[in-house]
């Protein structure tokens, strides 16, 4: 496995969707290549940082709205504020 | 009804999750309401035909995109068909300091990276095209898989690898311009990069 195939895979590899097999070729070349081992860390800390940003908080006024269309008593913990 | 009494407690968690979905797809805090609410409603009266034991995140994202795609996208006379430019392998860490740098515990391109506001990182995922958008947004941050992704989107599991491909890299290439334009990166005099 030299880098281009690695990288190749990347998304495959960091995303858990690669055979055994495969997925051993590429760990071996990331423990002989620390450039390419430190494009994957930076791959995976990207993703991290994108999950974290991109969290919205659910306005009260939708939790209460869709409770009342589903005829759900919100719990005392999730009840709004108004 | 037992079942749909039992809808609501089951359901209700992935409601947050669901909104922040929403508002990707929508990029408007109105809409992306109304589909919420809209696809809780569609989830609660079909929730008779959900095989308990599977995945329900799964179904109710399947049920969040298709509401999305029949009302939203309803509106323009066809979906988007858009083809991305190839962006080069590690776009943004190449952009970020590159190899050499990186050597400490906490590398700097790491640390730029988490000084990045929210909010640009929303748009520069908001700014990519649908059917990337979508891939993207249920692979990195749903953390869906392959087969899950293809199966909400009805697409084949090759559409979806290739779609995040592509989506994937052409974040890291907005990412760059929004940073740029915001003056949290020194912009390049030339093309960064080796």
């Amino acid at each position: 496995m030299d880098c281009e195939g690695a990288i190749r895979r990347i998304y495959e590899y960091l995303d858990g969707e690669l055979t055994p097999w495969k997925r051993a070729a590429i760990a071996r070349h990331l423990d002989d290549c620390p450039p390419c081992a430190q494009g994957f860390d930076f791959e995976i800390e990207l993703r991290q940082v994108i999950a974290f940003k991109c969290r919205d908080e659910v306005p009260p006024e939708l939790r209460r709205r869709i409770a009342v269309v589903l005829g759900y008593e919100l719990p005392p913990d999730e009840e709004p504020v108004i | 009804m037992a079942d749909q009494a039992e809808f609501a407690e089951l359901a209700m968690p992935y409601m947050s999750a669901l909104y922040s979905a929403a508002l990707r797809m929508t990029r408007n805090p109105a809409d992306a309401e109304d589909l919420v609410q809209e696809t809780y409603l569609r989830a609660y009266r079909g929730f008779g035909g959900f095989k308990e034991g599977t995945n329900l995140k799964a179904w109710l994202y399947k049920i969040l995109t298709n509401t999305f795609i029949n009302t939203y996208r309803a509106r323009k006379r066809r979906p988007e068909q858009v083809e991305l430019d190839d962006v080069e392998d590690f776009y943004l860490f190449r952009r970020l300091g590159g190899l050499e740098a990186a050597d400490a515990a906490r590398s700097p391109e790491v640390e730029v990276l988490e000084s990045i506001p929210d909010e640009v990182v929303k748009s520069a995922l908001e700014d990519l095209p649908e059917q990337f958008r979508m891939a993207v947004l249920l692979a990195d941050i749903e953390g869906f898989s392959y087969k899950e992704i293809a199966e909400i989107m009805d697409v084949p599991i090759g559409t979806v690898m290739s779609r995040l491909h592509r989506g994937r890299k052409q974040l890291q290439k907005r990412l760059w311009n929004l940073a740029e334009e915001r003056g949290l990166v020194p912009r390049a005099p030339t093309a960064a990069g080796s």
